[in-house]
């Protein structure tokens, strides 16, 4: 978890320019940190890249429109960090 | 080119969508109302053109693997550089490989040649969204198969 959030921490910090001391697990992407669709494209991008995974950013999108699934179960870091451990998991099965 | 319709692209001379890549050609017109402003008795294609021009190509390169299903949306373009000038009738090579295929999105490495020598390059971002309407998805479709995407929809 805690390696994972570093890689998060660090690629948000490079691409969105935000101090990296104001990323913590419990900060929200969007909320707090006010990254834009946009910049979050540049985010998922660096991280499938470093993770080795596709994260299914459509689908997370699907859910949350479709009640399923809560912005913050994706978007607090905390969760994020969560969601990509269990699709590098899920790799390396 | 039409430039004045942002019609970039004017033939795909290979799609390899397994491999990710296209090359396509791209011949500047003689005559342009572009030209009369940029600039005037002097005039070259502006290197935003260029850019557009890589971003089509990039586009049909995403369209092609999504199967013409997405319409591509240019979000971001990084390291872009604009190496020569380009003057009325010269042909264009452009091509695009793809870098990365994300979730609702790509990212590819796009160049312009004129006979094997570095124009322009980019890497681009694009959105793949699905068409707002039926009737853009169509003439999208008409566009690319007009210039050599010929593969089924959807399949």
């Amino acid at each position: 978890m805690s390696s994972t959030f570093d890689i998060v921490a660090e690629v948000i910090s490079e691409t969105s320019e935000i101090p990296r001391d104001q990323i913590t697990p419990e900060v929200h992407a969007i909320d707090d940190l006010g990254i834009d669709s946009l910049d979050f494209l540049d985010i998922v991008f660096a991280l499938d890249k470093k993770f080795g995974i596709k994260i299914p950013l459509e689908a997370w999108t699907e859910d949350v429109n479709q009640g399923r699934a809560k912005v913050e179960d994706y978007f607090v870091l905390r969760n994020l960090c969560a969601r990509i451990d269990e699709l590098v998991a899920a790799k390396n099965a | 080119m039409r430039l004045e319709y942002f019609e970039m692209i004017d033939s795909v001379e290979e799609l390899d969508v397994e491999r990710g890549r296209i090359r396509t050609i791209a011949r500047v017109p003689e005559k342009s109302p572009v030209f009369e402003g940029h600039f005037p008795s002097h005039p070259l294609l502006p290197g935003v053109m260029l850019l557009e021009t890589m971003n089509h190509a990039s586009g049909y390169l995403l369209m092609a693997i999504n199967r013409l299903t997405r319409l591509p949306l240019f979000t971001g373009v990084k390291k872009g550089k604009f190496r020569k000038y380009v003057t009325p009738g010269m042909v264009l090579e452009v091509s695009a490989d793809l870098v990365h295929d994300g979730s609702g999105f790509g990212v590819t490495s796009a160049k312009v040649e004129i006979d094997g020598q570095r124009i322009a390059d980019a890497e681009i971002t694009m959105s793949l969204i699905p068409f707002p309407t039926e009737e853009l998805a169509a003439e999208i479709r008409r566009r690319a198969q007009h210039i050599g995407v010929t593969l089924p929809i959807g399949v």
